[in-house]
């Protein structure tokens, strides 16, 4: 390890991985550090992805790949179960450790040098730019210089605060997660199912995503402002109970989902955030990868144009900030209020959503269709939902 | 003052996200609340998925 890189990259997620290798394959030399013993442990995700989403960004390997998924579940507060009619394959439920594993090593490949317990304590600041990082090693702590650092760590994202970006997330706009992988159960392992309902995970969603044969990672989010004394942990805990009392909990896993408008500034001198970090996942699904991975290439990209042209400058950073807004910035914007109109459906309005849904003939149960019952429960919907569409 | 229970600690880093004074610092291994910048908002307490973080009166 040098004491000077072009590029240092903060965490070593898919968007950091992604982030890294687009850097190198520009020319640079990137330095990607991870606090962690491992690249791609422990997993904090429940590790759904969408195929079309996902193969934009990286050739997918099969081994890669838990399980497919051709169907989706939902069951309303009543118990009552709408199975959705969504085509050919929606996605994948995938293995994280292996994912995040091999993005790292093609990071590698590509020339990025990657270093596990290397923990990132805080950042080089001189004439209002950053130029480097400083990090607790094995070796001890050392001072590590670069033209542009990328800060791709996180849920718990320090760098931005370091740089005086404000990261902090509201209460209301952070779910509390956990989730179990939980082996010797009897599902259908090409659905997802979600539980949608207070009782189960008040202001969050319930789910159960299959990673093979008779073993899932089931989970929820339970809004941050939910005023109850349960915790997620307690939530799970009596799910599992009632639905699964005689399977094995092979990994259990807490952390946060950060359901948020995507950061008002998230570039400075010498800075780029992407990905959790940046406040970039999606907040109806609480889905991060691809964004997450999107945002790597796109800062990835445009940090190695600042180290070809010297300018290492905010203004210089919002060809990324513009990139990512017409990637699907804008987008992620209606998302967020679509999430706080659905939040505030009681669990009166998912009853009689799900009973008028049953209604309709299995076959024409599709996901708009669903959808458009909704609205009409909920019309003030209706106008985020059509500039969502129209921006497609 | 904020007290962890390093034992139920998951270091999943969401209490970290929600901090508004950026008092929480984590580790591979640990996690540590700065008590004298913590302004008592319970936020993370109240984020925390598995009790790992519990309000105390000053000792």
């Amino acid at each position: 390890m040098k004491n000077e890189y072009d590029v240092i990259v903060v965490g070593a997620g898919p968007a950091g991985s992604t982030a890294a290798r687009h850097a190198a394959l520009g020319g640079a030399s990137v330095l990607m550090l991870e606090k962690d013993r491992d690249i791609g442990t422990p997993v904090r995700c429940a590790e759904g992805v969408g195929e079309d989403g996902l193969e934009k960004f990286v050739d997918i390997r099969p081994e890669w790949i838990s399980a497919r998924i051709t169907k989706v579940s939902l069951t309303a507060p009543s118990g009552k179960t709408v199975n959705a009619n969504v085509g050919k394959a929606v996605g994948f439920i995938l293995d994280r450790k292996r994912f995040d594993f091999d993005l790292a090593t093609l990071a590698a490949e590509a020339g990025a040098l990657v270093k596990t317990r290397h923990n990132v304590t805080g950042l080089i600041v001189e004439d209002d730019y950053v130029r480097g990082v400083k990090v607790v090693t094995p070796e001890g702590p050392k001072e590590i210089r670069a033209k542009v650092v990328i800060g791709a760590d996180g849920v718990e994202s320090r760098v931005g605060r370091w740089a005086g970006l404000v990261t902090v997330t509201k209460m209301k706009d952070m779910e509390s997660a956990v989730q179990a992988t939980v082996s010797n159960i009897d599902i259908d392992s090409e659905c997802i199912q979600f539980y949608l309902s207070s009782f189960w995970a008040p202001g969050g969603y319930l789910w159960i995503f299959p990673k093979g044969k008779g073993i899932a990672n089931i989970g929820l989010g339970v809004a941050g402002d939910y005023k109850g004394d349960k915790k997620a942990i307690d939530f799970l805990n009596d799910f599992l109970k009632s639905h699964f009392p005689d399977g094995s909990i092979q990994t259990l896993i807490a952390g946060g989902v950060p359901v948020a408008k995507t950061l008002k500034r998230f570039t400075a001198n010498g800075l780029m955030l992407v990905g959790d970090a940046a406040r970039m996942v999606d907040p109806v699904t609480g889905g991060g990868i691809v964004s997450g991975m999107h945002a790597g290439k796109l800062a990835g990209i445009q940090a190695a144009k600042a180290v070809e042209t010297g300018d290492f400058s905010e203004s210089f950073f919002q060809a990324y900030v513009k990139a990512w807004d017409k990637a699907g910035g804008k987008n992620h914007e209606r998302l967020y209020n679509i999430k706080e109109s659905i939040y505030k459906f009681t669990d009166d309005d998912l009853n009689y959503i799900a009973d008028k849904v049953l209604d309709v003939k299995p076959e024409k149960r599709s996901i708009a269709k669903i959808f458009s019952i909704a609205l009409w429960r909920k019309p003030a919907l209706l106008l985020d939902v059509a500039k969502l569409f129209a921006n497609y | 003052m904020i007290h962890v229970e390093q034992d139920k600690c998951d270091l999943c880093g969401t209490c970290v996200g929600v901090c508004p004074v950026d008092c929480i610092t984590m580790s591979e291994k640990m996690l540590t609340v700065d008590n004298e910048l913590c302004i008592d908002c319970d936020h993370c307490v109240k984020i925390c998925p598995v009790y790992a973080l519990e309000s105390r009166d000053e000792e």
